[in-house]
């Protein structure tokens, strides 16, 4: 046994009680006396200037308190430093249809729809790009004036060791290009932000926002008010994913309303408005080209990748890096090359989906190495599992893995399925398929340059032995509030119980860097681990006089606090709670966390460090069938290191979440666009498709638990890294099942089929995109490996 | 507005409401009842998250009038808790981690009690049909699945209990 | 939130007072009884009337009677869900109870009724969306606009039949009554709709659709497959309802009917023709999809390519006659 109390164990979540009564309070559900109600109007342009705005009629509207314009909020913002290009409402140009324009506060929802229709713009609309290949092309047009190059967001060239020596060694070289769908994140629960300013010259923003420091930094900076005069409270998220982790348009309009009319203002987006907002998932079109020895080693990879980034920079010059930084982290790549670039498209923006600028990369190097061992005769399991990374180690990007235990989750997953028994083996229209992949615990550089902790974590104790923790971070539904109770109890010898969490709220609790990047377990943990051990430690020293035990002797369990040689000798928690008031004052502790500093000293190195990785591995049984080309999942066997399950069951609540998230993207999620007009063609629930319960395959599940050291308690992260096995393994058991090769995501009946028909004819089979534009890269920044791949000019 | 005066029966109580008449149930449960536990996605009849009962059946409050309710009774998430204690369903979704955003949490719970009301012991796939409206992108469904067999068997165990004693 | 648009609501208690009502407004007034076809497009604002009539309370038209060898008779205003709780008829109708099994999702069919499933608007990428979303696309033919995006060059709509309990309705040979300020009729299901994806039933605005008669079905067999994305919440995109009288193994009569690949359901009478005086033979099959699949012309205005649609219609017909020849498709049916 683990010896713990508390970590390990499947604890209800400590809101799992209000949310399953109805009494867990979302942002739209606030309801402030003297309400008024916000409502955007939208640009039905794709692109056009703006060039005349009258709102006289609208504001003639009785009940409608104030309607607003870009002039009124010409400061540009953006979660980034580098990219600062949104405007809260358009000032001169528009660039995708659904970009934010006027606002409108009035009495009701009734009345600001009908004072937005009698807002009259004047558009001049400008040509819309609406692929990366016109975006590329017409260079006359610009969507933005900053960049790498007309309509280029971001342009990526990095090399580290020489890759021709890599290829020159290899055996064999294989490229392929594939391209990966972009999707929506389509959280249950619309955006909605509520704005009080109060006649103390505070105003306060209520949120439905994964990253309330970056909300508040964004406010100040567009309002033009000193920070200490805003609070942002993060209200308990109704799905994430990635697209609540933007400062939004409409939370710096209901705050300026909240401002002009000394009301409460609330904002609720509309369903369709959630599919403008977006920031989902990049499409992303991905060149791969491996070289590899005889046995399947790999000696060089180089990689390309093109993002259609949509209309705004969001988080994309991080995406642009991470749909190559991560290719090295599973195997052992001793050269490698990546070139990225990320193109504005006049689209709503891309931004960070579950994966964030992983999933695509992964999906094409999984069903990419399929191939290479299929070319070469090779197990495709074995394959991989030779040539691991290890750990420690670092990678030839100078990314440092701390504890992987890749090979234990391929070796679980391979048996419980029956893989080797079943591939190439299951009847026509049956197969089975084989992925992994890692992903981070927290990106290691916050968003903005600073040498400040990225998580705290503050708790104070009553004196009758309750426990309240402070952290910034923000639950989404992933259980980062109780895993805060978890940590604290376990160290205090409490229970989950005994511990209330305090979140997400500029004025009360400390910065946490917000539910990004998987970050929340592993930093806001490993403060919360630092704040109650400084706590217990006031606890030890004071129990430890009135026992007269040495304090290194106690043990804090089960609510006492007691001599481990004679468990009788003891205190209760509140009784050492008192004694240690009594000796010490009141009683309080800080804690934070700061990522190990990465190793990386290049251009770019910001993006791909984390203190650890998580690592999955996952066989998918499909059952295709070939007169109407619909691929059923059968059944998941995903195997996850996460390091320490700090609660199994939220850690596979996490995994059948991503599971799902990956299927519906493998087979039917997909952002579509009309193409001349750019208009979102499924902007609803109903047409853009997500999985039911009925589409939901069996998962079983295998935890491996790697006890990370720079995790507390050896945690790692659960909530991402999942989903990136689920596209490619589904593709491969396409593959293993009709022998058709589906390199674009989503899998879909019509392309089963269009396969089956190319195959029927004498052709491969395979559907996908056989070019990439014709860019002219830059020269690479070169980097010089870590000093242990130097001598790997002969691998042998 | 022109408002209507209707008689609303929710979880119980007769409320007596002056309503304009194409305010939705959804509405007025969330702004003239307060009873916000009823959640929305896209107000149009696609996600499920308003699912509330109306006598007993699975009902989308987006799309239904509070008019054409009368003499009927509704029953929402803050009325599924028995005597202050959480409904067996409830428990369940706690204990098994169901509810991770739990926006879609109280649709899906009214659903389930409408499934097991009408059917006992259902079947992993009759509980998956029941609850195939409403959308969840949380969970992968499965721990939802999970919880309602463990409170269909919960409820089994107390009603047989409930049968002997009754002996 | 989406909110509806303000309207005055009516719900009489009698045939003749919901006529009253529908004959003052004239083309203001909108029939209502489940909501869940008309809630959501007035909320999308495509739909925009001034009066709602709502039928739920005539007693009329919540009528359940008869059986299967006799004949049914199915009030308008019954729920999907009541029908289908109906152990009999279910067992009577198979098709019925198929298409209404596979109506949108649960607290739809619990809603939903009979009436509404038959008289459900037509659909199209186009018009199912919001008044925004219209604007900036370019208003359409069916509302706001004066042409159609989907064959931009002519001068009819295109939106498509979406009802899944219509082609079933004109399989099984059922009849409607309508009642209206000049009196009522009842005529052939197959009647009831037209080719047109604005003016698609052949109903006058006043009038309303009482029942369903359904006739007896001593050797009928009959089955319904669709075609959606997920097995749930998708409306049909195909839908291929089969009928067949059987006389020991012989098909001695035959209704196909296609739903969701036009403006209303198609009935292919070729292929009818093909089956009867036939036995179900894989030939037989085989030739009737390829007639079928060649008789319809889906476009590009619902989910999944148009190709593809008419694909499945052969793919889905042979699967419909195996499936009546006995065959068991229980693997494929898990497919749509």
């Amino acid at each position: 046994m683990s010896g713990f109390n508390v970590i390990g164990k499947p604890w209800p979540k400590v809101d799992a009680l209000p949310k399953c009564t109805g009494e867990t309070r979302y942002a739209d559900d606030l309801h402030f006396p003297r309400m008024l109600y916000a409502k955007i109007l939208r640009s039905p342009h794709a692109h056009a200037r703006i060039r005349r705005i009258d709102v006289s009629r609208a504001q003639a509207v009785p009940g409608v308190h104030v309607v607003l314009t870009g002039r009124d909020l010409p400061t540009r913002f953006g979660i980034l430093p580098v990219s600062q290009d949104e405007e809260a409402l358009c000032v001169e140009k528009v660039r995708f249809v659904g970009d934010p324009v006027a606002a409108v506060a009035a009495v009701d929802e009734w009345t600001a729809e009908e004072a937005l229709r009698l807002i009259e713009v004047e558009y001049e609309p400008l040509p819309a790009l609406l692929t990366m290949e016109q975006a590329l092309a017409e260079s006359s047009v610009r969507i933005h004036e900053y960049g790498d190059g007309p309509n280029i967001h971001k342009l990526v060239s990095l090399e580290f060791g020489e890759v021709a020596e890599g290829f020159a060694q290899a055996d064999y070289v294989r490229e392929d290009i594939f391209f990966y769908a972009g999707s929506t994140h389509l959280p249950l629960e619309q955006h909605a932000a509520v704005a009080h300013y109060g006649p103390d010259g505070r105003l306060t923003l209520w949120s439905s926002t994964q990253t309330p420091h970056y909300v508040h930094r964004a406010l100040a900076k567009v309002l033009g008010l000193p920070p200490h005069r805003i609070r942002v409270i993060a209200m308990p998220v109704g799905g994430g994913f990635g697209g609540k982790s933007d400062p939004f348009s409409h939370e710096i309009v209901v705050a300026k309303l909240a401002l002009l009319t000394g009301r409460p203002v609330k904002i609720t987006l509309t369903r369709e408005e959630v599919f403008y907002v977006h920031r989902g998932r990049h499409p992303v079109l991905l060149w791969i080209k491996t070289g590899v020895r005889r046995d399947g080693t790999i000696t060089a990879m180089h990689v390309r990748s093109f993002l259609d980034g949509g209309a705004y920079g969001s988080y994309g010059v991080a995406t642009t890096y991470y749909t190559g930084a991560l290719q090295t982290v599973t195997y052992k790549i001793p050269r490698y090359k990546f070139e990225g670039v990320r193109v504005f498209t006049n689209k709503p923006p891309c931004g960070p989906k579950r994966g964030h600028g992983t999933p695509q990369p992964r999906f094409a190097l999984e069903v990419h190495l399929d191939k290479i061992a299929e070319d070469l005769g090779l197990d495709p399991i074995q394959m991989r599992r030779r040539q691991i990374v290890e750990a420690p180690s670092l990678t030839v990007n100078w990314l440092r893995i701390s504890s992987c235990g890749l090979r234990a989750c391929i070796d679980r997953v391979v048996e419980a399925s029956g893989f080797r028994e079943k591939f190439r083996r299951l009847p026509f229209g049956r197969g089975v398929g084989f992925a992994c992949s890692a992903y981070l615990s927290g990106a290691g550089l916050p968003i903005y340059w600073n040498d400040m902790p990225h998580s705290g974590v503050q708790i104070k104790i009553d004196r009758e032995g309750g426990v309240t923790v402070f952290c910034g971070s923000a639950d989404i539904g992933q259980g980062s509030d109780s895993i805060l109770a978890y940590i604290v109890a376990e160290i205090l010898g409490i229970l989950p119980e005994d511990v209330r969490v305090v979140t997400a709220d500029t004025d009360l609790t400390p910065v946490d860097l917000g539910s990004y990047s998987s970050r929340v377990t592993v930093m806001a943990g490993n403060a919360a681990v630092e704040a109650a051990e400084r706590l217990r430690r006031l606890l030890f020293r004071a129990a430890a006089e009135r026992l007269d035990v040495p304090e290194d002797q106690l043990l804090a369990r089960e609510r006492r606090i007691f001599d481990q040689a004679d468990p009788e000798r003891g205190l209760d928690f509140a009784e050492a709670v008192q004694l240690a008031e009594a000796r010490f004052g009141t009683l309080g502790a800080v804690g934070s966390y700061k990522p190990p500093k990465a190793p990386g000293r290049y251009k770019g190195a910001g993006v791909g460090p984390s203190p650890s990785y998580s690592y999955s591995a996952c066989v998918a049984q499909v059952r295709v069938d070939p007169e109407t080309g619909f691929v059923q999942v059968e059944k998941i066997w995903i195997a996850h290191d996460v390091g320490r399950a700090i609660n199994p069951r939220l850690v596979e609540g996490q995994i059948h979440g991503s599971v799902y998230m990956g299927l519906g993207e493998a087979l039917m999620e997909e952002h579509t666009f009309h193409s001349r007009l750019g208009v979102h063609t499924a902007p609803s629930m109903l047409d853009y498709k997500s999985p039911t319960p009925l589409e939901m395959p069996e998962v079983e599940c295998f935890l491996i638990e790697t006890e990370d050291p720079n995790g507390p308690f050896g945690a790692k992260e659960a909530g991402q890294g999942p989903l990136l096995p689920i596209p490619p393994a589904i593709a491969n058991a396409v593959y293993d099942a009709i022998g058709v090769r589906i390199d674009e995501i989503p899998i879909t009946p019509e392309k089963v089929l269009k396969g089956l028909e190319d195959k029927a004819r004498g052709g491969s089979g395979r559907v996908g995109p056989t070019s990439i534009p014709s860019l002219t890269w830059p020269e690479p920044i070169r980097v010089e490996p870590p000093p242990e791949w130097r001598s790997s000019g002969d691998l042998t | 507005m022109e408002k209507q005066l209707i008689t609303l029966k929710v979880n119980g109580e007769l409320h007596t409401l002056a309503v304009p008449v194409f305010k939705t149930l959804l509405e007025v449960l969330r702004e003239d009842l307060s009873l916000t536990g009823t959640k929305h996605g896209c107000e149009l009849g696609e996600c499920g998250a308003c699912t509330v009962l109306v006598d007993g059946e699975p009902v989308l409050s987006c799309l239904v009038l509070p008019i054409e309710l009368q003499g009927r009774e509704v029953l929402t998430i803050e009325g599924l808790m028995e005597g202050g204690r959480p409904h067996p369903l409830q428990r369940a979704f706690a204990e098994t981690g169901a509810a991770q955003c739990g926006y879609c949490t109280p649709g899906v719970l009214l659903s389930a009690k409408a499934l097991l009301d009408r059917k006992p012991a259902p079947t992993r796939r009759e509980i998956a049909e029941a609850l195939s409206g409403n959308l969840c992108r949380c969970t992968g469904y499965l721990q939802i699945l999970e919880a309602v067999e463990r409170a269909a068997a919960q409820m089994r165990d107390v009603r047989s209990a409930a049968t002997t004693d009754g002996r | 939130m989406l909110r509806l648009p303000p309207f005055r609501y009516y719900a009489p208690r009698s045939l003749e007072e919901a006529l009253r009502i529908l004959s003052d407004h004239g083309s203001q007034a909108r029939i209502v009884a489940g909501g869940t076809d008309l809630y959501p497009k007035m909320k999308r604002r495509q739909i925009e009337p001034a009066v709602l009539v709502s039928v739920r309370r005539i007693p009329e038209l919540a009528h359940l009677a008869g059986t299967g060898r006799e004949g049914v008779t199915l009030g308008a205003s019954l729920t999907l869900a009541r029908v289908l709780a109906q152990d009999e008829l279910v067992l009577a109708y198979p098709a019925l109870a198929r298409a209404f099994a596979m109506v949108a999702h649960p607290p739809v069919r619990s809603m939903g009724t009979v009436g509404g499933n038959l008289c459900v608007d037509t659909r199209c990428t186009y018009y199912d969306q919001t008044f925004f979303w219209r604007e900036a696309l370019g208003f359409c033919l069916k509302k706001d606009g004066t042409t159609c995006p989907v064959a931009p060059g002519g001068t009819r709509c295109w939106a498509v039949s979406s009802s899944d309990g219509a082609p079933v309705m004109i399989a099984l040979g059922a009849r409607l009554r309508l009642v209206g300020p000049r009196g009522e009729r009842t005529i052939a299901a197959e009647e009831f709709y037209r080719d047109d994806g604005i003016r698609y039933l052949d109903k006058e605005p006043e009038e309303i659709l009482v029942e369903v008669l359904l006739p007896p079905q001593e050797d009928w067999k009959s089955t319904y497959w669709k075609l959606r994305r997920r097995g749930s919440v998708d409306f049909p995109v195909l839908g291929v309802a089969v009928a067949l009288r059987m006389e020991s193994g012989w098909c001695r009569e035959a209704r196909i009917v296609l739903g969701a690949v036009g403006s209303c359901p198609k009935r292919i009478r070729e292929a009818e023709t093909l089956l009867e005086g036939n036995r179900l033979e894989p030939d037989v099959i085989a030739a009737v999809a390829h007639v079928v699949a060649r008789s319809v012309r889906p476009l590009k205005n619902t989910d999944f390519l148009h190709l593809y649609r008419k694909k499945m219609a052969s793919v889905f017909t042979q699967r419909a006659l195996r499936e009546l020849a006995g065959a068991s498709l229980m693997d494929e049916a898990s497919a749509c």
